[in-house]
């Protein structure tokens, strides 16, 4: 991947809204003479902060903890090199890159709770395809909230990609069946269907994704190739149980990050990766089309702590 | 807030379940076993997502409270601590005036927040609450940066039956025109439901406030989702600060998110929590009560709220009844029939459940939905009056008619009755005082399924509860 890219975006971002990604962590290194029992405290207090999670925090300050021992230094900036490489493995646990079909179409389903922003990136998905040459169809597969069809067809729209729909209140395994057929019959490149946003606690909803998904499974051998999770950066510790619940029902591959733009650190994301093995594959940056990038866990690491 | 969902603020619900065992059976509270006490809280509230610093301001006050001469003197070193706890929890709550004023005709009520969060689906909510107090509301679809918002609000209304204002051009120009029309026709309240947007956005924070500025809402409410992390307090100190909130409507809270931001944006804007979203249908929005959340935190249940749930559902003669029966546990499936309607309105048995005290933490492994609710009545409907309100009768040639009757396997017959008497007798064991509520473990195991209530064969039916 393009690591400049990444960078510029975040940037682009940060000038748009004077928004700081970063963490006082390297402040915090910089100006520590040793690390101690008050330092690792108020590391704990910047990666809680963060998001990270409890558990997640006491494990990587112990790490620190015992990397100090280890080499016996107390030197902080050799400490941070440490630090933000745990991060960053811990970020790189079940790292895979983007699955394509050898023979198209591929197929990616999008799934997440409400309000994520699973609409605007899958548009995202799509422009990002698409500036790859690729032909892109979208499966409007949100057939319960209202307009939500609507949304995503003034998406299609926008970025001149084609949509497959049915009536508001009909059958989303239906929309996803024909937009199967649509793909094969189109010589369409990638197919990405958009799902209604649902509790991962709704045992019912639940199921009924898991159906949508096999029946894209069905449909076309190996489908569906990538199943993303969108989940909110600025969403706190039910991220966890958000990726629990929907890598159980639907088994996600990846995760799509959004709403990285905003003050809101993402560092779930650290704990979700660390515990459950998902990776995470693109993070969304803004509100227009073309505001995705990939992931990049030594960047995401980076960006983090500096 | 009562209908929150078996899981709702249940983890947090078993830490202070934790700490009070802990603290049960010691004769002080000594400074040795509050700083244990306190560390468990603390770990609780941070991985609930109430933010650090919010979390470290309540545990130096709670400490200090505990380690007072009056705990050390106290009886019950565990009631008093609970009490501290519990009363902290409280005041950083509340206070809340319950309901919306109507100083003024048409009220105009303002929603802001991130994206996402819920604001168009909330002014539907909202709307239809207004509507349940007798009043006449109007919306206004102002945001006309997320693609189709306006035909979403639009779809709501039509719902509702509720006239939606909206038009061309720049989202302010909108509103005051919407208020305009709305004074015209005379409407009692108007609903401005804004596009979302970053608090650091400043171009988009300069569109509220000049939509703030020209309208002069009455109300300026932030719209939060209940799963916001640590970022809660910057994003709702940023709309405090540029709209000088009125209240926040907590979003999302059917769901198992332990809600951590109310405590956090409670405490950092000092503005109340008005009201909750509880669920996707346009009636889940629940007046918020701290004295009830801080209740449900401890594990004290909820009965109170069951009971004015009930009481907007069925009259107030029917629900005390209701919840005298429920305690008293005297019910036969005659009446558990009858109930069945209500309950649905009321969100289902598995939120009725839910409140009841201490069973917060036992239903982790219920799964009734409202289809299977369905499957119950039919259940019901194929026994014969004797059988209902004997449900000792039914014997193996009895339940498989009953099955024949209802179209399921003679197991769930006598799933549902069995779980039935349990349930009734777990009742009775709360109304009677006989059992305390976290010693109900032992009568209802953890990750116990109600087999009758559990849908076996997979079926064509498509699983939907949502509104409309």
């Amino acid at each position: 991947m393009v690591l400049g890219g990444f960078l510029d975006k975040l940037k682009r971002g940060l000038s748009k809204t004077r928004r700081v990604l970063s963490t006082p962590v390297g402040e915090l290194f910089r100006r520590a003479r040793q690390v101690d029992a008050a330092f690792l405290e108020e590391l704990e207090e910047i990666l809680i902060g963060a998001d990270v999670g409890v558990e997640t925090t006491m494990s990587i300050a112990e790490d620190l903890r015992r990397a100090a021992r280890d080499t016996g230094t107390a030197d902080p900036e050799e400490l941070y090199g440490i630090l933000k490489r745990d991060v960053e493995s811990r970020l790189r646990k079940g790292e895979s890159d983007v699955t394509l079909a050898d023979s198209s179409p591929t197929v990616i389903l999008v799934a997440g709770v409400n309000g994520t922003g699973k609409t605007t990136s899958i548009a995202k998905l799509a422009a990002y395809y698409m500036g790859q040459g690729k032909k892109v169809l979208l499966s409007a597969s949100d057939t319960f909230r209202a307009a939500a069809t609507e949304q995503l067809g003034i998406w299609a729209d926008r970025i001149g990609a084609d949509i497959v729909r049915h009536k508001m209140g009909s059958d989303p395994a239906a929309v996803a069946f024909d937009a199967c057929e649509a793909a094969a019959a189109r010589g369409v490149d990638i197919l990405i269907v958009d799902t209604a946003g649902r509790l991962h606690t709704d045992s019912n909803l639940m199921r009924e994704l898991s159906k949508i998904k096999s029946v894209v499974a069905r449909k076309i051998p190996g489908a569906p190739h990538e199943v993303l999770l969108v989940l909110d950066a600025t969403a706190g510790q039910n991220a966890i149980s958000q990726a629990r619940n929907f890598k159980q029902a639907i088994e996600i591959t990846g995760i799509f990050l959004a709403k990285l733009d905003g003050t809101a650190k993402g560092g779930i994301v650290v704990a979700i990766c660390d515990k459950l093995g998902i990776p995470v594959k693109f993070v969304g940056l803004g509100e227009g089309a073309d505001d995705i990038e990939p992931f990049d866990a030594e960047l995401f690491s980076r960006a983090l702590f500096e | 807030m009562h209908l929150w969902g078996d899981f709702l603020f249940e983890a947090i619900t078993e830490k202070f379940e934790g700490v009070v065992r802990r603290l049960r059976g010691k004769a002080i509270i000594t400074e040795k076993n509050v700083a244990d006490a306190m560390r468990e809280v603390r770990m609780a509230l941070l991985e609930a997502d109430v933010n650090y610093a919010v979390v470290r301001e309540f545990v130096k006050t709670v400490e200090k409270k505990a380690l007072g001469a009056d705990v050390l003197k106290s009886v019950s070193p565990a009631q008093q601590f609970v009490k501290i706890v519990h009363d902290e929890l409280v005041e950083l709550m509340g206070p809340v005036e319950p309901g919306i004023p109507q100083p003024d005709s048409p009220t105009i009520i303002m929603l802001a927040g991130l994206q996402g969060s819920g604001k168009t689906t909330t002014a539907a909510k909202v709307a239809s609450y207004l509507l349940r107090k007798g009043r006449r509301p109007s919306m206004v679809a102002a945001d006309v940066q997320r693609p189709a918002a306006v035909e979403q609000l639009k779809i709501l209304g039509g719902q509702l039956g509720v006239e939606v204002f909206s038009g061309e051009g720049k989202a302010p120009d909108i509103c005051v025109r919407a208020v305009e029309r709305a004074r015209l026709v005379g409407t009692s309240d108007v609903i401005l439901d804004t596009a979302g947007r970053l608090h650091i956005d400043e171009e988009m924070m300069m569109e509220v406030k000049d939509i703030a500025r020209r309208t002069e809402p009455h109300q300026v409410y932030l719209v939060c989702d209940a799963m916001t992390g640590q970022d809660a307090v910057n994003s709702a100190k940023a709309f405090d600060e540029e709209l000088s909130l009125d209240g926040v409507i907590l979003t999302k809270l059917d769901g198992d998110a332990r809600g951590g931001a109310a405590l956090s944006v409670k405490a950092v804007t000092g503005k109340p929590i008005k009201f909750i979203g509880v669920g996707e249908k346009l009636d889940k929005l629940e007046e918020f009560h701290p004295d009830r959340m801080a209740d449900r935190i401890l594990g004290m249940g909820d009965v109170v709220s069951l009971v004015e749930k009930a009481r907007e559902t069925v009259d107030a003669e029917e629900a005390a009844r209701m919840q005298e029966k429920m305690l008293k546990a005297e019910f036969t499936f005659e009446d558990f029939h009858k109930q069945l309607g209500q309950m649905r309105k009321m969100g289902g048995i598995k939120d009725i459940l839910s409140m009841v005290p201490g069973l917060g933490s036992q239903m982790g492994g219920l799964d009734i939905s409202d289809g299977e609710l369905t499957r119950i009545e039919a259940m019901i409907q194929s026994m014969t009056p004797a059988e209902r309100r004997k449900p000792d009768l039914i014997d193996q040639s009895r339940r498989r008619r009953i099955a024949r009757g209802s179209g399921v396997q003679a197991e769930d017959v006598s799933g549902l009755v069995k779980q039935f008497r349990q349930m009734r007798d777990m009742m009775q064991a709360i109304g009677s005082g006989r059992v305390s509520p976290s010693s109900l473990g032992t009568l209802m195991q953890p990750g116990a399924k109600i087999k009758g209530f559990k849908r076996r064969s997979k079926r064509k039916r498509r699983p939907r509860r949502r509104h409309r």
